[in-house]
C-alpha cells in the first residue's frame, strides 16, 4: 500500500469532515462565558504564576492544551495537534465563528516555538515546547537594549563561557511582560572580536536566576506592559544555547518574522473592537434623514479606513493562498506588519475623534468603561509600528529584500 | 481559493502578455496618437486578437464565443493595461456584447456572432453628465406610430464610439434625471440618420466620442431591454447595472497593470539612474516612497481580484467589492504614476518617456465609471454608513 500523499488531510471533503469535527468539539468544549470577546484583562497568557479571570478560562486552556489546540501545527509529540496550515485555518475559522475566546496567549507558542522547531536540539524541544504549549511557562523576548534597538546587531549584553555554564551581564529594555515572565529568550553577545552579526547568540535564561532583576517603564496610554531587565553575573546552563555559538543572528531573524506575521494576522483575526467604525460613527455623530452618517467628512474617512481594513485583509488571505500553494511568506510579513500597524493607528485615532470629549476622558467618572478603552487603546496603538520593529525599518526591508534596490 | 489561478487563466494571460507585447506595445498608441487616429485603435489588430479569443472571451459559446467571466476578460486587460492597448475590450466585448446578450432578437444573436470574429465594434452611449451619474439619463424615448421609437438627446464620453459599427443608447422612456425607473437601451447603427458621432480627442488618446440623437428613428425590434419589460424580467436599469457593475471591474483590472508596470520601470530606473556616484534607489527617501507604493499597489491587487471573482460568481457581496475596488484602483494608480514622474526627475515629465503617459491614463480611468469618492460614497451607501 502506498502512504497517503502529504496533502490528503487538505483534500476538500477532509477538511469538511475535519471542519465538522472541530465545530462538534467547539460546541461542545468552549464553556459559553468564554465566546465573547476578551478585554486585554481577561486575556490568559499562563506561565509559573498564571492567572485566570475565571474557572471557565482554566478549564478552556486545559482542553484545548490537552487537544494541542494551543499550538495547532506544533508535532503531536511536543504538545501540538499536528494539523496543517489549511486545517488550522479551519480551526481558527470555526473558533472565530463561535467567538471562542483564545485559550493562550503566549510568546512561547507565536515566536519561540517555530524556531526551536526549526533551530532547536531534540533535547531542547522535548524540553521546552511542552510546556509552552500547555501554558505553564511564559517566555519574554530579551532582544533590544539601550543602544540597540533598531540596529538590534549592535546588542552588547555579554555572555562567557565558564565551565557549564554562560556568565550573563548586561541590559535589555522594553522587555514585554519580563516581570510576569518564567523565561526569557534572548540575544547575547559571544564574541567581541567578530563582526556585529556574527558574534551574536540565542540564549535561554531562567528569569528566576540569581542576578537577573526587572523594573517596570509605564506606558503613555497607563499602562506598563514591558520593563527595564539587568543582569549581573547570571549563570546560564550551556545547553541553553539554541543553534550554534555565534550563530544566533539568522535564528534571531527567523523569529522576527514570525513575530511580525502574528501582529498582522493577530490584527486580523481578532474582533477589532465590539462596535464597528460605521457603528460608531452613527452612535456619535448621528444620521441624516436619509439615513447616511451626518457628518460627511467623517464619514468619508470611516469609509476610507474600512475599505483599506477590507484592502489588507484580502492581501493576508491572498498571502496565505500562496503559501498554501507551497510560496513561502518571507519578507511579505514586513509588508502586513507596517501596513497593518499604520492602518490601525488610524483607525484607533479616528475612533477617538468620533467621540469627541467623550474620548478625552483618563478616569473616573463621566466616562462609561468602553470610553475609556477607546482612549487607553488609541494611545497604546502608537507603539504598535515602533515594537517588533519600527515602520521605517519595515520599510527598509520591503525596499531591500522585495524591491531589491541597492544599499 | 480566490486568488490563484488555474492553469487555464494562466495560459490565458501568459498568451495575451505575448500578444500584447509583440502587437500592441506602447509603440502603438503613441503610433495613433501621432497620426491623430480617429477610431484610436486598430481594426486590424483587433482581428488578429480575436483570433486568440479576445473578442468573444465573455460571449456565450452558443454566439460564438468562449463564454468566460470577468475573471479571464480581467487577465487580459491587466495585459493590455501595461502596454496601455487600445482595445475595444470594454467597449465591445464587454458593454456592447452584453447589452446585446440581454435582447433575445435574432439580430442580437448575429451582431454577437459578428463581434466575436473581431469583424463588428460595438459602443454603449449612456453618459450625459461631466463626471459619472449613472440614471441622471435626459435622452428621451418616445413611441411614435408603428410601434417606432424616436431617440432625443446628447451623450458624452462613449468610448470607442468613433470607431463603432453600432451604438447601444440608453435613453429614458418614463420619468425624469436621476429616476433610476424608465430606462431603456436601444441599438442604433452608426450611420443611422438624426446620429452625430464626434470624436473628442483626450488626454489619454482612448477612443472617445461625443453624440447626439435628433429624431433618430429605432424600430421596436431594436429595443434590447425595455423600461418596464414586466413578469420579472431585468428592466433597463437592471441591465445597466450589471454592464457597468461588470466593467467597473475589468477596468480595474486594466489599471492594475498600468500601475503595475509604471512600478516596475520606476524601480529600473531606481537601480539604473546614478547621482552623486551611486543609484538613486539607494537614497532612503526614495526606497521609503517606492515601498509604500508596492503596499498600496499589492492591496490593490488583492480587492480588485476579490471583485472580479465575486463579479462572476454573483456574490452576494460583489457589489460591495466593486466599490472597493474602484476606490481604491483609482487612488493608486494616480499616486504610482504621479510618483513615477517626479522619481523620474525631468525625463518622467517629457512626452519621450512613456511614464507620462500611463498619468495620463491613469487619470482618465480614475474618472471614468465613477472616481475614488464616488465608489467611497457607494461602499457606504451599500452598507448603511
Ligand atoms: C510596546 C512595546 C513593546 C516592546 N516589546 C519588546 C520586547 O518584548 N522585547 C524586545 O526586545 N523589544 C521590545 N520592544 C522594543 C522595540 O523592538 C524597539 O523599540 C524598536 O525596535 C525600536 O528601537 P528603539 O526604540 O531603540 O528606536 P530607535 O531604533 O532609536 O529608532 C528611533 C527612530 O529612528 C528610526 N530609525 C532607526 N533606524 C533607522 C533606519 N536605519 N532607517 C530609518 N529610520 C530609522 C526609527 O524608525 C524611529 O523612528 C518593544 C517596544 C514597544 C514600544
Amino acid at each position: 500500500m502506498s502512504p497517503p500523499a502529504p496533502d490528503d488531510v487538505d483534500a476538500p471533503e477532509a477538511l469538511a469532515a475535519f471542519r465538522a469535527e472541530v465545530r462538534a468539539w467547539l460546541e461542545e468544549n468552549c464553556p459559553p462565558s468564554l465566546r465573547t470577546p476578551a478585554t486585554s484583562a481577561e486575556e490568559v497568557w499562563g506561565g509559573r504564576r498564571a492567572t485566570f479571570p475565571s474557572d471557565d478560562a482554566r478549564r478552556w486552556l486545559e482542553r484545548c492544551a490537552a487537544r494541542g489546540y494551543t499550538a495547532p501545527t506544533w508535532p503531536r509529540g511536543y504538545g501540538g495537534a499536528g494539523l496543517s496550515a489549511a486545517q488550522a485555518r479551519v480551526l481558527e475559522q470555526e473558533q472565530r465563528a463561535l467567538g471562542c475566546r483564545r485559550p493562550l496567549v503566549s510568546f512561547g507558542v507565536w515566536m519561540l516555538g517555530p524556531v526551536l522547531l526549526e533551530f532547536g536540539s531534540d533535547a531542547q524541544k522535548a524540553e521546552h515546547l511542552p510546556p509552552i504549549a500547555r501554558g505553564e511557562i511564559r517566555w519574554c523576548q530579551g532582544y533590544s537594549e539601550p543602544g540597540a534597538g533598531s540596529d538590534l546587531a549592535s546588542l552588547q549584553t555579554r555572555a562567557v563561557r565558564d565551565g557549564d555554564d554562560f556568565v550573563v551581564d548586561g541590559a535589555k529594555v522594553w522587555t514585554s511582560f519580563a516581570d510576569k515572565s518564567d523565561m526569557m529568550f534572548c540575544l547575547v553577545r559571544t564574541n567581541p572580536d567578530a563582526p556585529k552579526h556574527a558574534g551574536i547568540s540565542f540564549l535561554l535564561i531562567d528569569m528566576a536566576a540569581p542576578g537577573v532583576s526587572v523594573r517596570p517603564i509605564t506606558l503613555i496610554s497607563g499602562s506598563s506592559p514591558f520593563c527595564e531587565t539587568r543582569f549581573d553575573g547570571v549563570r546560564v546552563p550551556a545547553r541553553n544555547l539554541v543553534g550554534t555559538l555565534d550563530g544566533g543572528w539568522t535564528i534571531a531573524k527567523r523569529l522576527l518574522e514570525h513575530e511580525r506575521s502574528v501582529i498582522s494576522l493577530m490584527r486580523d483575526a481578532a474582533p477589532e473592537d465590539t462596535e464597528t467604525l460605521a457603528a460608531m460613527a452613527r452612535r456619535c455623530l448621528g444620521v441624516t434623514a436619509d439615513g447616511r452618517i451626518a457628518d460627511p467628512i467623517l464619514r468619508d474617512e470611516v469609509i476610507a479606513a474600512d475599505v483599506d481594513f477590507l484592502c489588507n485583509r484580502l492581501t493576508l488571505q491572498r498571502s496565505r493562498e500562496a503559501a498554501q500553494a507551497g510560496r513561502g511568506p518571507g519578507a511579505e510579513s514586513s509588508m502586513f506588519k507596517l501596513y497593518g500597524t499604520e492602518l490601525s493607528k488610524r483607525r484607533k485615532d479616528l475612533r477617538v475623534r468620533l467621540a469627541g470629549y467623550q474620548g478625552l476622558g483618563w478616569d473616573g467618572d463621566g466616562y462609561t468603561a468602553a470610553e475609556l478603552q477607546v482612549t487607553r487603546d488609541w494611545l497604546r496603538s502608537r507603539a504598535s509600528s515602533i515594537e517588533g520593529g519600527t515602520s521605517e525599518i519595515q520599510l527598509n526591508i520591503i525596499a531591500k529584500r522585495v524591491l531589491g534596490l541597492p544599499d | 481559493m480566490t486568488f490563484l489561478l488555474s492553469p487555464e487563466q494562466d495560459a490565458i494571460q501568459r498568451a495575451a502578455r505575448v500578444f500584447v507585447r509583440d502587437q500592441l506595445p506602447v509603440a502603438h498608441l503613441r503610433a495613433l496618437r501621432d497620426a491623430g487616429d480617429a477610431l484610436g485603435l486598430s481594426r486590424e489588430r483587433w482581428r488578429a486578437a480575436a483570433e486568440l479569443g479576445w473578442a468573444g472571451i465573455a460571449i456565450a459559446d452558443a454566439h460564438g464565443g468562449a463564454g468566460l467571466g470577468v475573471v479571464e476578460l480581467g487577465l487580459i486587460l491587466e495585459e493590455c493595461g501595461r502596454t496601455l492597448a487600445p482595445t475595444p475590450l470594454l467597449s465591445t466585448s464587454l458593454l456592447g456584447a452584453g447589452a446585446l446578450a440581454a435582447a433575445a432578437s435574432p439580430e442580437a444573436a448575429t451582431i454577437l456572432e459578428a463581434i466575436a470574429r473581431g469583424e463588428r465594434l460595438v459602443a454603449l452611449a449612456h453618459e450625459e453628465q461631466p463626471r459619472f451619474a449613472p440614471y441622471r439619463v435626459a435622452t428621451t424615448a418616445r413611441r411614435a406610430d408603428g410601434g417606432v421609437w424616436r431617440l432625443d438627446g446628447a451623450k458624452v464620453a462613449v468610448l470607442d464610439g468613433v470607431a463603432a459599427d453600432h451604438l447601444v443608447v440608453v435613453a429614458r422612456v418614463t420619468g425624469g434625471p436621476g429616476d433610476r425607473a424608465g430606462l431603456a437601451l436601444f441599438l442604433v447603427d452608426a450611420g443611422a440618420p438624426g446620429l452625430t458621432v464626434e470624436r473628442r480627442s483626450r488626454v489619454d488618446s482612448r477612443g472617445c466620442a461625443a453624440v447626439t440623437l435628433a429624431d433618430v428613428r429605432v424600430p421596436a425590434t431594436r429595443c434590447l431591454v425595455g423600461a418596464a419589460p414586466g413578469d420579472g424580467a431585468p428592466t433597463g436599469a437592471d441591465v445597466l447595472d450589471r454592464l457597468i457593475a461588470r466593467a467597473t471591474a475589468a477596468l480595474c483590472a486594466e489599471m492594475l497593470g498600468g500601475m503595475q508596470e509604471a512600478f516596475d520601470r520606476t524601480i529600473a530606473y531606481l537601480e539604473e539612474r546614478k547621482q552623486f556616484g551611486v543609484p538613486i534607489g539607494s537614497f532612503q527617501a526614495l526606497k521609503h516612497r517606492a515601498a509604500h507604493l508596492f503596499c498600496e499597489l499589492e492591496l490593490t491587487r488583492s480587492v480588485v481580484r476579490a471583485a472580479l471573482v465575486a463579479v462572476d460568481a454573483g456574490a452576494a457581496d460583489a457589489a460591495i467589492l466593486v466599490a472597493a475596488a474602484k476606490a481604491k484602483a483609482s487612488a493608486t494608480y494616480v499616486d504610482v504614476t504621479a510618483e513615477a514622474i517626479q522619481l523620474h526627475g525631468g525625463i518622467g515629465a517629457t512626452d519621450d518617456l512613456d511614464i507620462g503617459l500611463f498619468y495620463k491614463r491613469a487619470r482618465a480611468c480614475e474618472l471614468t465609471f465613477g472616481d475614488a469618492a464616488y465608489h467611497r460614497d457607494r461602499f457606504g451607501q451599500l452598507q448603511g454608513y
